[in-house]
């Protein structure tokens, strides 16, 4: 399915009504499960989770220029579950605390003078945020 | 060149720190040797406008300030200064466009245009190797250092980061391709090698406000002059490196 980052789709949980219980989502956001393939692409697309911005992982070595603002994230598909994962990818604020460096990618909970073409939406898509998710989920230690 | 100084009192870190040091060896290369530093070339050019006369009055800058390495030797170490007519602080881009409307009767620059752009970088570079500070004791420059320390820790836009989050929390860290800085000001303008042009400091404190997904403010303006002010502080004793070389 053909995906834009920050539409909303009338069957996806919009942004605010997100249930976090003990920094944890367990709904698909979609309803539905998640595509890693499509998960993948949208980690490393500069326009939608830039995730190489800040995290490297061996999974995606054949791709320039990895940052380390964030930890690298193999086997972060073992050190949490898929609940936690959708909870720090939708608001890592809600996991990390409200110093943490990680944008909220599917959260409003945002800074100061967003820009206008900006305004009201989030970073990812529902759909993209659980193509993530199922992404992460496969990123296990060996 | 000081690149690393112990940091003023009440600074987040023990030393602060060059871009320089953050740079690839090519380029550092590039920005210390001043035959090979292509924003060496805007600066000669900034000096023959230095002595061509502009504006009703018929003066140049020579005019009035003769010698430009002597007059102006020292000089941009020290911006922000306070103004008073202003009742603000003034940088040099700001002093220069007050020389050019009150004494030559000349337009005063469009921002970022070339030609400010090289004459800042003329200014600039004759302070080269010269220590930064800015007095706070001049006028209200402490509640401006006050206003821009405050924007400094606020976070901006879609992706909600300051610029305490990139230059201080994740200093030293790689984001995507760029090795992160203090984010000091003591190259600028510099020469940004993948535009072939000078870059001013408010089109970069712009760039990186634009790059958390904010609206930024107008160059110039009291929240980027502040920021200035602020951030100048920050570098308290690191060499003017102007122009600075950048990827
Ligand atoms: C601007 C920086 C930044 C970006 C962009 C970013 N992250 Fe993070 N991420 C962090 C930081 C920093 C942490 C560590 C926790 C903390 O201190 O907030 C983190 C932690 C994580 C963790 C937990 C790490 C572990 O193994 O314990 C996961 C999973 C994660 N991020 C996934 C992502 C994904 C997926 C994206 C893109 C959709 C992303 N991050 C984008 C900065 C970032
Ligand atoms: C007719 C005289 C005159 C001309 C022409 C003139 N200036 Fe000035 N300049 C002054 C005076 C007087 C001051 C100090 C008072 C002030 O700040 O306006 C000054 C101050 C300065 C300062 C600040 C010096 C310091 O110690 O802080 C700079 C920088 C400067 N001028 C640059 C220039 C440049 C560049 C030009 C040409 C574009 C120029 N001036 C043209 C008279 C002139
Ligand atoms: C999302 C990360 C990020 C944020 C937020 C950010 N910057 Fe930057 N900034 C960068 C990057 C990347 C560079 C280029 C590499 C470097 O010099 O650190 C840079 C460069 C700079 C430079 C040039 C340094 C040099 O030596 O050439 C200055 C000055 C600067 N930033 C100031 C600021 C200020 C002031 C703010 C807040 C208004 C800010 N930055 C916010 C990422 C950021």
């Amino acid at each position: 399915a053909v995906t834009f980052a920050g539409t909303a789709n009338a069957a996806d949980t919009a942004p605010n009504d997100v249930a976090f219980n003990e920094m944890q989502v367990s709904e698909s956001l979609t309803g539905m499960p998640g595509d890693p393939a499509a998960g993948a692409d949208a980690f490393k697309n500069r326009k939608l989770g830039n995730c190489l911005a800040c995290h490297t992982t061996t999974a995606m070595e054949s791709e320039l220029f990895h940052g380390n603002v964030g930890p690298d994230l193999d086997g972060a598909g073992s050190r949490w579950t898929e609940a936690q994962l959708r909870a720090i990818v939708v608001d890592a604020k809600q996991v990390f605390g409200p110093d943490s460096r990680m944008p909220g990618f599917y959260s409003l909970h945002v800074g100061k003078n967003v820009a206008e073409k900006f305004h009201g939406k989030t970073i990812l898509s529902a759909q993209d945020v659980e193509n993530i998710v199922a992404f992460l989920v496969t990123l296990k230690d060996e | 060149m000081i690149t690393r100084a112990p940091a003023p009192e009440g600074h987040p870190f023990d030393e602060v720190l060059s871009g320089w040091l953050f740079r690839e060896a090519e380029t550092r290369a590039v920005e210390a040797d001043s035959f090979q530093n292509p924003g060496m070339l805007e600066v000669e050019r900034a000096a023959e406008i230095w002595s061509t006369p502009e504006g009703t009055a018929g003066k140049s800058c020579e005019t009035c300030h003769g010698d430009v390495s002597e007059s102006m030797k020292g000089v941009g170490a020290h911006y922000p200064k306070w103004d008073k007519d202003a009742n603000r602080p003034i940088n040099i881009e700001l002093q220069i466009d007050k020389c050019r409307t009150e004494q030559m009767g000349a337009e005063p620059y469009k921002f970022d245009a070339k030609d400010q752009k090289a004459m800042t970088a003329l200014i600039k570079n004759q302070s080269l190797g010269e220590p930064m500070s800015v007095d706070l004791s001049q006028g209200d420059m402490q509640s401006w250092w006050d206003r821009g320390k405050d924007t400094y820790y606020t976070r901006t836009g879609q992706l909600n980061l300051s610029c305490s989050n990139c230059h201080e929390d994740s200093m030293g860290n790689m984001i995507r391709a760029d090795h992160l800085s203090q984010g000091q000001v003591n190259g600028f303008p510099t020469y940004r090698l993948k535009q072939s042009a000078l870059v001013s400091l408010h089109n970069r404190f712009r760039g990186c406000i634009r790059d958390t997904r904010a609206e930024f403010p107008k160059a110039f303006s009291d929240e980027l002059m502040a920021l200035e002010v602020y951030v100048t502080w920050r570098g308290t004793g690191l060499s003017v490196e102007t122009p600075a070389v950048r990827q």
